[in-house]
């Protein structure tokens, strides 16, 4: 994805907020801004506190401590109807006693906009989101994806400031899904307006965004572009979040400029990449992060300097279509999965379970976390 | 051959509550307009509806009961008079069991059975008893009456009564059936999303707007189903007028029961019962048509 302009003030500032339920904490001293423009992802599971941001941004709730700023503005003493930010539900929440075009023509009714005027927006806003024969029909006659559509268009109509969307696509199918993120993206391109997004979905998060806030336990786990989130994970729980992850534990032996070497429990000694972002001394212990894909698999492997390689043997495979992903017992046990793709012409042949193979990665394909 | 099936399953599920309605209302109803189309016996019930006469096989029918209908308008005045009475309970009913429906509606879950229960709880006691309490609410000597006349004669005016008036009917038909739409309003306003309100208030619309342009036309069939079964009873009903109206809270009910029971008259109270079926079927199939469950957009699939 493309790398967010910077803005010289955040549209959306949250300055320590925190929000607790009873003894639960639901976010902890959570701040973080948002810039104009921007397609902003909250991502984590479920629990991890997105939707109670989410709904502290929109105003369904009050924070406990900290502040939300909108423009440099406070947002606290505004109820919900009167923020200019529109959401849009998992649910869809349309009005199903409502046409589309009554659906859509709702919140400019709440100002005072003339009539004709209406008329006009939710035309043009229909031809955006590529509906303009549903005006008449009723939300019940829409198939899920219309819904959405239909949903987007009545939280954009009248040009909120934030745009915030909860889960909007979990409750279509995969394939509609992929299609509904192309459209999300172009659509948020061509109008403009600031999105913040809410998902569970780390794919559907990495596909759309320019940056994301991984959230664990109500805490901000990292803040990152998309690539720099996937590729050098500040911790483990955004690596192993993210996508697939071998995470091995370590202990550093000895630290060079650029490189350390670490001894992984049941594999011995090897080399790794420093993290410029951590200074590790001798006897600190670590994980190293080491996507599937990075890993090369082959019966017999040649090897460059730069590699380290071990041999095991096929424990478990998934044959995916495009990829197979293979989990390989090394010596005492170890597992490490990794994947390749099925690029070969015609059809690929497979190792079997038990088969003997060997894996080797380039000591820059791992990444250290604390 | 499923088709067929079903189709058997259909024919055979729908024969018990057809046969009923059959038996128990379309047959009734002809019988009765039958006959409005004779005379009475000399002492109640029906003449015969044929005569022979040196073998002459002669039809005794007549119109006389129906052009009696039209003769005085003291009948269609009643008539009229008893709709004016089952609209204004239908409304009081409609503003009073709404916001605690609506109040049972958003209640928290444990609570609310127990809230229904007392809702019910009058139908307990039997109906004839409840009205004979309020009776004696509204007895000249009771305390309500005496309570306001209190007041009244403090401000120097005519002592009032409330016994024997259209008021004192009014409330006791709002107070029988005020159940019969609370419970209709409360189960569509259970029903309904609060998301579509989260929704509404997130685009901007005040509490009242939430309430006006998404709460209440969704509670819509809720009304109606609650008005039907409010107004259909409030229409017929002659124990209550009969207890509390006097002469000046007469509905038609107690004119039709008067042709039956008093003056056994049985044509013309024939006349009169079909007229006011005729009127209630009519309402009947409007409110169905209003109240079909997502309104009208249901009609368009």
């Amino acid at each position: 994805m493309q790398t967010a302009t910077e803005a010289p003030q955040a549209v959306l500032e949250i300055i320590d907020v925190s929000r607790r339920f009873g003894d639960f904490v639901a976010l902890d001293k959570v701040s973080l801004n948002i810039q104009a423009g921007e397609f902003f992802t909250l991502l984590g599971p479920s629990g991890c506190g997105k939707t109670t941001l989410l709904r502290l941004i929109a105003g369904f709730d009050q924070v406990d401590e900290g502040e939300i700023l909108l423009d440099g503005k406070p947002l606290t003493a505004l109820n919900p109807e009167q923020r200019p930010i529109h959401t849009v539900f998992q649910s869809y929440a349309l009005f199903p006693h409502m046409t589309v075009a009554e659906n859509i023509a709702f919140p400019l009714r709440m100002t005072k906009i003339a009539k004709p005027v209406i008329d006009l927006m939710v035309r043009e806003i229909l031809e955006d989101v590529r509906l303009p024969d549903k005006a008449k029909h009723y939300p019940d006659e829409l198939s899920g994806g219309q819904k959405q559509r239909i949903a987007i268009a009545r939280a954009l109509v009248n040009r909120p400031r934030l745009l915030l969307l909860d889960e909007p696509l979990s409750a279509l199918d995969a394939k509609l899904r992929e299609q509904m993120q192309i459209e999300l993206i172009n659509l948020q391109k061509e109008i403009g307006i600031t999105f913040v997004y809410v998902t569970h979905d780390q794919g559907e998060a990495l596909a759309l965004s320019h940056r994301i806030a991984v959230m664990n336990k109500g805490e901000i786990s990292q803040i990152d572009e998309p690539s720099v989130l996937y590729s050098c994970p500040d911790n483990r729980f955004v690596a192993d979040f993210i996508g697939q992850c071998n995470l091995l534990d370590a202990t550093v032996v000895s630290v060079a400029e650029k490189q350390l070497r670490i001894a992984i429990a049941g594999l011995g000694e090897l080399d790794v990449c420093a993290n410029p972002e951590i200074d590790f001394a001798v006897g600190d212990t670590c994980a190293l992060t080491l996507r599937p894909e990075k890993i090369r698999l082959a019966a017999q492997l040649d090897i460059t300097d730069d590699e380290v390689l071990f041999s095991g043997k096929v424990h478990d495979m998934l044959y995916l279509g495009d990829v197979t992903v293979y989990i390989i017992e090394l010596a005492n046990g170890v597992l490490i999965e990794a994947m390749l793709a099925n690029d070969a012409p015609g059809r690929t042949r497979l190792f079997d379970t038990g088969d003997a193979v060997q894996i080797a990665w380039h000591t820059d394909a791992g990444h250290l976390v604390a | 051959m499923a088709n067929r099936a079903e189709r058997l399953s259909r024919i055979l599920l729908s024969l018990p509550p057809g046969l009923y309605l059959l038996l128990l209302f379309a047959v009734p109803s002809l019988m009765m307009l039958f006959a409005s189309f004779r005379f009475s016996g000399e002492y109640g019930g029906l003449a015969p509806w044929y005569y022979i006469e040196d073998g002459q096989f002669t039809l005794d029918l007549t119109l006389e009961n129906w052009q009696r209908l039209f003769e005085s308008d003291i009948y269609l005045g009643l008539l009229l008079k008893s709709l004016a009475y089952a609209l204004a309970t239908t409304l009081i009913c409609v503003i009073m069991a709404y916001p605690l429906a609506l109040m049972i509606a958003r209640s928290k879950k444990r609570h609310r059975d127990l809230l229904l229960l007392l809702v019910i709880l009058p139908f307990w006691s039997n109906f004839l008893v409840r009205i004979y309490a309020w009776m004696i609410i509204f007895s000249p000597q009771g305390v309500l009456t005496a309570a306001l006349n209190v007041v009244t004669s403090s401000l120097g005016l005519e002592p009032i009564t409330l016994m024997f008036s259209g008021t004192a009917v009014i409330t006791c038909l709002v107070y029988v059936h005020l159940p019969f739409m609370i419970l209709p309003l409360y189960a569509n306003l259970e029903k309904h999303d609060h998301r579509l309100l989260d929704a509404a208030q997130d685009l901007g619309a005040n509490r009242f707007q939430c309430f006006w342009l998404i709460t209440w036309p969704l509670s819509l069939p809720g009304i109606y189903a609650g008005a039907v079964l409010v107004f259909i009873p409030s229409l017929g009903i002659f124990a209550i007028p009969d207890l509390l109206g006097g002469t000046n809270g007469i509905m038609i009910g107690n004119v039709i029961k008067q042709q039956f029971v008093e003056s056994r008259d049985w044509p013309f109270g024939s006349v009169l019962s079909l007229v006011l079926t005729a009127i209630t079927l009519v309402l009947v199939l409007l409110a169905a048509k209003l109240g079909s469950p997502a309104g009208e957009n249901n009609g368009k699939k």
